[in-house]
């Protein structure tokens, strides 16, 4: 009997592994259980699957989408990263024109390099200088954006005790305290930076990775937008997510009524959109040790459920380490192409 | 992009009230050479721009863009308002 043909694709990590049809289906339907069961949502259809199966095993090192499902990008910390992770000696409005007239890109954001509003505060409007810069320059949105980056709050170089430390000494009042008050500084510095980013005439703000340092992180996040959104609703805010599942560090912490910690993408939007936000970031997170087929199963299931849920405008997180991309420095993109194509097609998103 | 901010349009929505707005159908909107021609005829700026006296980029194009599209852009109304127009 001869051997089955296998195809070529990729585990989380980016290493290279030659899979068989059997197993590569397999390997799809045990990452869309996975998300049904801990989202409690649809799995997939079977047409769906099928769909996917032809995404990974499709000839060719690069696949696209069909004409006329192209989509729009957003991205964060887009215009520094030419700086910080290439070490290329730019200033920051001429990234944001080559983002726009040598990328292609439909938006980027001018961000700090110690990318959080903790820091930006201090040099906020300074920040707004290099935005006001770029934006008579170039023709497509451009945010500001940063982290709302809660772990910097905490002492010895914030003011709040360090609910890490607190929590392993079963302190745990002191440390849920600890959250609430970083919180409100939180809150007050990421509302500064955005007065100052409108008053210069950004068009949006980009409030990234939030819920990074967990559920109190996330109210961070959604108590300043919903302040933006009040002082200044002609700057629109987007929310981009640290990951699939916001953690209970607090436990406790609730928006509307609901209990941050826990939740999954098809409801943080809820949320978002309760808070006026008009894009919502979603991140799956990718299991290095499992299969590209493992991981993209289980990120459509889940941004499909989101996308669905949602009234707003959804943009996948496509970097390393999440929605179906290998957690590698130097992206693939064989993989890249097909999760973009699996996320578009599939799961349906507005943006990446 | 500019509709998913100003109106939280999701992205077939988005592109439908561009191609009204453009009179262009949503094959010709997705694709590069049509889309060349239609914003270098409307002066809404393109990735290159030759010939420079002819091309918009940056601000001016971002009025046109605001006023084809029934848009405020925010970048536009500071400008008006520091360059007193």
């Amino acid at each position: 009997m001869s051997e089955s043909k296998k195809y070529f694709t990729r585990m989380g990590d980016g290493a290279i592994v030659y899979m068989t049809e059997e197993e590569i289906r397999q390997d799809i339907e045990a990452g869309v259980q996975d998300a049904a069961k801990r989202g409690k949502i649809d799995p997939l259809t079977e047409e769906e699957k099928e769909k996917l199966y032809q995404i990974i095993a499709m000839p060719g090192s690069l696949v696209g989408v069909e004409h006329g499902m192209q989509v729009v990008t957003s991205n964060d910390s887009g215009s520094d990263k030419i700086n910080t992770k290439c070490g290329i000696p730019t200033s920051r409005d001429t990234n944001a024109m080559i983002h726009e007239r040598l990328l292609g890109c439909d938006s980027v954001d001018i961000g700090y390099s110690d990318y959080n509003y903790k820091t930006v505060k201090g040099v906020a409007k300074r920040e707004a200088t290099v935005l006001k810069q770029a934006l008579n320059k170039c023709t497509m949105p451009l945010f500001y954006g940063a982290m709302p980056n809660l772990g910097f709050y905490t002492k010895p170089d914030g003011p709040v005790d360090n609910w890490a430390v607190l929590l392993p000494e079963g302190k745990i009042k002191e440390a849920m305290t600890a959250q609430e008050e970083a919180v409100e500084h939180a809150v007050r510095d990421m509302v500064y930076v955005a007065e100052q980013m409108h008053d210069v005439g950004a068009d949006a703000f980009m409030l990234d990775t939030s819920g990074a340092a967990g559920d109190a992180d996330f109210l961070a996040a959604l108590k300043a937008t919903e302040i933006i959104n009040e002082r200044f609703p002609d700057m629109p805010v987007e929310i981009g997510m640290a990951g699939e599942f916001v953690l209970g560090m607090h436990g406790k912490l609730k928006y509307k009524d609901v209990r941050l910690a826990g939740l999954y993408p098809h409801k943080q939007v809820k949320m978002v959109e309760e808070a006026g936000g008009s894009i919502f970031g979603v991140v799956v997170n990718t299991n290095s040790n499992k299969s590209f087929p493992w991981n993209i199963g289980r990120v459509c299931t889940f941004v499909k459920a989101c996308t669905e849920a949602a009234s707003i405008p959804v943009h996948a997180n496509v970097g390393m380490g999440v929605c179906g991309i290998p957690m590698v420095e130097n992206l693939p993109t064989d993989i890249v192409a097909r999760a973009d194509k699996a996320l578009i097609e599939i799961g349906k998103i507005d943006g990446l | 992009m500019r509709l998913q901010l100003a109106k939280k349009m999701k992205i077939n929505e988005a592109k439908a009230y561009v191609a009204e707005k453009l009179n262009v159908t949503l094959e010709e909107l997705c694709d590069v050479v049509t889309m060349s021609e239609v914003r270098e005829d409307l002066g809404l700026g393109l990735a290159h721009v030759e010939p420079c006296a002819e091309a918009n980029a940056g601000m001016e194009a971002k009025f046109k863009i605001a006023k084809l599209l029934g848009i405020q852009i925010n970048s536009v109304e500071k400008f008006k308002e520091r360059a007193g127009i």
